[in-house]
């Protein structure tokens, strides 16, 4: 979709801010977000001059070259740091820009694309081209440049790991979420024009915003009561799941204790576990960390085989406690 | 030697990319097509429980996150030898059909639309929703933002988010709906099928002009391949679930298969140039990039759906099928034009909004039997799903606590990159001869080749579908750049 961008209908010259949104490793799920915002988009591009946005509006890499350092307002950057390429955006982007903000979950801590840290490089290429599974001539898979018959042909080189924004560049916001839920970029959007109209304050730099300081838990609709647990249940093990219980107390696996509130506690409100795409809530800096002692506050056990017998009911400790952060935890994933 | 890159540089900016190789003669010698980007799915879902797929592999695209669900689900089901109960599978179909009419409404009229609506030759300015708002109205620009709303609607209803659902688990659905959700979707269901209805019409109307005909029915995009897609137990179209019939360029049926056994019928050529992967038909063999009898590549989607069944599921929708087939194969042998993709993608969308009111209005849509518990020990599952863009197939291998050792998936716009490299290379070199480059024509008509497919490399890599501005370099045999061209 092409955004056309109309004068101010008044000429009361408010300044009008450049915006750029870039995705590097991503799904599109954040553009779709910030797509879906609809007519809201349409009125904030009075006071907001979209001047990059690949998903949904023309421009070109060379353009932002071709501009002055700062000369955006504010950049929304969403997806991982997978390849050199996306690297390289990131520098880029850096620097031409006033306000660099990770945007989502990828760029914020690395996101589900972010678990390939657990294993190698070699792993990814060998899972993705299985010769079982695939037709490959040679053993030849792609990974960086290539010696065509007519001379080289540029790919992409995948980094050993994947990096969350700020492990590349320096950035000022992080906008948590998998994705941000629109109502909440609405309100981003929002309060960014204010600050720098000066008209609102300006967040502190590295704040998260566009979500609440305290716990998913604290915006579920679910009953809490007996507050222990003997065992993880899996979903597809549970005959009923009760509509109003709290779904840790009925041992389901739930991230809602470690995870930032925000996102309005869709999940769990529509039976299925918080799986923690708002990643960690304020003042935490690793979310499995949080979870775990959550956890071991609930488990209701003191012997050791007895504790050992209810975390086996968790069959992936790395997905559970790190499905949305591995790569911006303390662990950094990283097997190279 | 010369050398054409064509560095696609919005929305497949540096996530897709045109090499064009010329011979001494000034011909089209080869042509490269790559995307150049991998996340590696396939490697780091191993070792997650499979209930967690669904969640998981929704991040694969974010523009299609209920198609990659509902195969993570079905395939989840299939691991434990579970059968959903009616009602769970309902709401599945429910939601999956809602995603349709919002997704294939937002392929023609915002991303296509610009090209049919306002023509091929209409100033680039106006090329864009906002000009097609102004050409058909006001009222139109407010249906087709009420259709998505609906479909979007829908999709939370069930699927609990709007964007990545969380509610398929295996054996089923988490929670049903209420009666009064029940009764919103039924509003929103006839809106539906009015926007159908109104879209058909609409598309009848622009075939009177010449332009568009020649888009729908010209020979540019003509690629003469094998056909694959679900078919249901009645041989019609279906999305959610059916056997994979493919049909060979004549119209002959090549085979019937259950998806399961898709590692008989279809394998995928690595190349080491580009990080996706070209599906072809085993039974006929990898030939290169290129059409035929004797050439593997098949075409998936719209046109590829419309090609294999014998009609659609639902009235209205087979209407419009009969009137298509009489119009562009009145033998009913495949409709090998590209461009006529548009016009299917809008039969379809008649079949989604059809079946959503169908299912809407079953009494055991708000059934709580949504879920059934499996009993047996998880080994081996296949889903598989028809999205927008193609067949959608997830594989996953686990061990005896239902956690995965093993992953393949083939993603919808993937099963097309053969013949939408082809597409490209034939624009190629119809504009390209004996060193005289057409350099007015060439980009507007890769975009359009490439905007029929809508190519979702959110799925395949992780750009979404749409308009392409690009940049052209064109350079001397040393690399130094001879000309620029630009679509902006």
């Amino acid at each position: 979709m092409t955004i056309q961008v109309a004068a101010p209908a008044e000429a009361e010259a408010k300044p009008r801010y450049k915006l750029a949104m870039y995705w590097a490793s991503a799904c599109g799920g954040c553009d779709v977000a910030v797509l879906n915002l609809g007519m809201k988009l349409i009125e904030f591009t009075e006071r907001w001059e979209p001047v990059f946005w690949p998903a949904a509006m023309d421009g070109k890499r060379a353009d932002v070259r071709a501009m002055d350092d700062g000369e955006i307002d504010v950049c929304l950057f969403d997806g991982g740091i997978r390849t050199d390429e996306d690297a390289e955006m990131a520098h880029l982007l850096r620097a031409k820009s006033k306000v660099l903000v990770a945007f989502g979950s990828c760029a914020s801590e690395g996101c589900i694309p972010g678990l390939a840290n657990q294993r190698s490089i070699e792993h990814v290429l060998a899972a993705a081209y299985d010769p079982e599974l695939n037709d490959v001539t040679d053993g030849q898979v792609p990974n960086g440049p290539w010696e065509s018959p007519y001379g080289e042909l540029h790919l992409p080189t995948l980094q050993v790991r994947l990096q969350t924004l700020a492990q590349v560049v320096d950035i000022d916001y992080s906008v948590p979420g998998c994705p941000p839920e629109t109502e909440r970029i609405a309100e981003v959007l929002g309060a960014v024009t204010a600050a720098l109209d000066g008209t609102g304050p300006l967040p502190p730099k590295g704040a998260v915003l566009g979500a609440g300081t305290s716990t998913v838990c604290d915006e579920c609709k679910r009953e809490r009561g007996v507050k222990s647990i003997k065992e993880f249940k899996r979903i597809q093990t549970l005959a009923e799941v009760d509509p109003d219980l709290c779904l840790l107390e009925q041992g389901l696996p739930c991230c809602g204790p470690a995870a930032r509130d925000g996102c309005g506690a869709k999940c769990p409100a529509a039976g299925a576990p918080c799986i923690g795409c708002y990643g960690a809530t304020q003042g935490v800096n690793d979310f499995g960390a949080r979870l775990l002692s959550a956890y071991a506050s609930v488990v209701d056990a003191s012997e050791p085989e007895e504790i050992e017998r209810i975390l086996a009911g968790l069959p992936d400790t790395v997905g559970q406690f790190y499905r949305f952060s591995l790569a911006a935890s303390l662990l950094h994933g990283g097997r190279s | 030697m010369t050398r054409i890159s064509i560095d696609p540089v919005t929305r497949l900016e540096g996530h897709g990319k045109i090499e064009i190789l010329l011979d001494e003669a000034g011909d089209v010698e080869h042509t490269y097509f790559q995307i150049p980007e991998l996340r590696g799915f396939e490697s780091f879902c191993v070792g997650r429980p499979v209930e967690d797929m669904p969640a998981l592999t929704n991040r694969i695209c974010g523009v299609c996150p209920e198609a990659h669900h509902m195969a993570a689900a079905k395939a989840a089901d299939a691991v434990y030898g579970v059968t959903v109960p009616r009602a769970g599978r309902m709401l599945r179909e429910l939601l999956y059909n809602a995603f349709y009419v919002t997704d294939h409404a937002t392929h023609f009229y915002v991303l296509s639309g610009p090209d049919l609506i306002m023509g091929p030759d209409a100033p680039k300015a106006e090329r864009n929703i906002l000009g097609v708002i102004k050409k058909v109205g006001a009222e139109v620009g407010g249906k087709v933002i009420d259709a998505r709303k609906a479909g979007h609607r829908v999709i939370e209803i069930i699927g609990g988010r709007r964007i990545h659902p969380c509610t398929g688990v295996p054996g089923g659905m988490t929670k049903a709906i209420s009666e009064e959700e029940r009764d919103e979707i039924k509003a929103l269901a006839d809106g539906m099928i009015e926007f159908g209805s109104f879209s058909l019409e609409l598309f009848d109307s622009m075939l009177a002009d010449e332009a568009i005909e020649e888009i729908v029915k010209g020979d540019l995009y003509t690629h003469r391949t094998y056909y694959s897609g679900l078919v249901d137990a009645a041989d019609k179209v279906t999305f959610y679930d059916g056997q994979i019939k493919v049909v060979a360029p004549d119209g002959e049926v090549f085979g019937q298969y259950d998806p399961k056994d898709y590692r008989d019928w279809i394998s995928e050529k690595v190349e080491p140039w580009t990080f996706l992967k070209f599906p072809y038909l085993k039974g006929v063999g990898w030939k290169g990039l290129v059409d035929g009898k004797d050439s593997g590549i098949y075409t998936v989607a719209p046109l590829g759906r419309l090609n294999v069944a014998s009609g659609m599921a639902t009235p209205r929708a087979q209407e419009a099928y009969e009137k298509y087939f009489a119009t562009l194969s009145p033998d009913g042998t495949p409709v090998h034009s590209r461009g006529a993709t548009h016009w299917a993608r809008l039969i379809e969308l008649m079949q989604a909004a059809e079946t959503v009111q169908q299912l809407v209005n079953d009494p055991e849509i708000t059934s709580r039997d949504v879920r059934a518990i499996p009993t047996e020990v998880p080994t081996e599952g296949v889903g598989t799903v028809e999205a927008p863009r193609g067949t959608l197939t997830h594989h996953y291998w686990t061990d005896e606590n239902g956690v995965i050792t093993r992953v393949n998936l083939i993603v919808g716009t993937t099963n097309n990159y053969g013949p939408i490299a082809m597409s490209v290379d034939k624009a190629a070199r119809s504009l390209i001869s004996k060193g005289t480059i057409v350099t007015e024509g060439l980009l507007d008509r890769i975009e359009m080749g490439f905007r029929a497919y809508d190519p979702c490399f959110g799925c395949a890599t992780h750009t979404m579908p749409g308009q392409m501005p690009m940049l052209v370099t064109i350079r001397d045999k040393d690399g130094n750049p001879l000309k620029e061209l630009r679509r902006d």
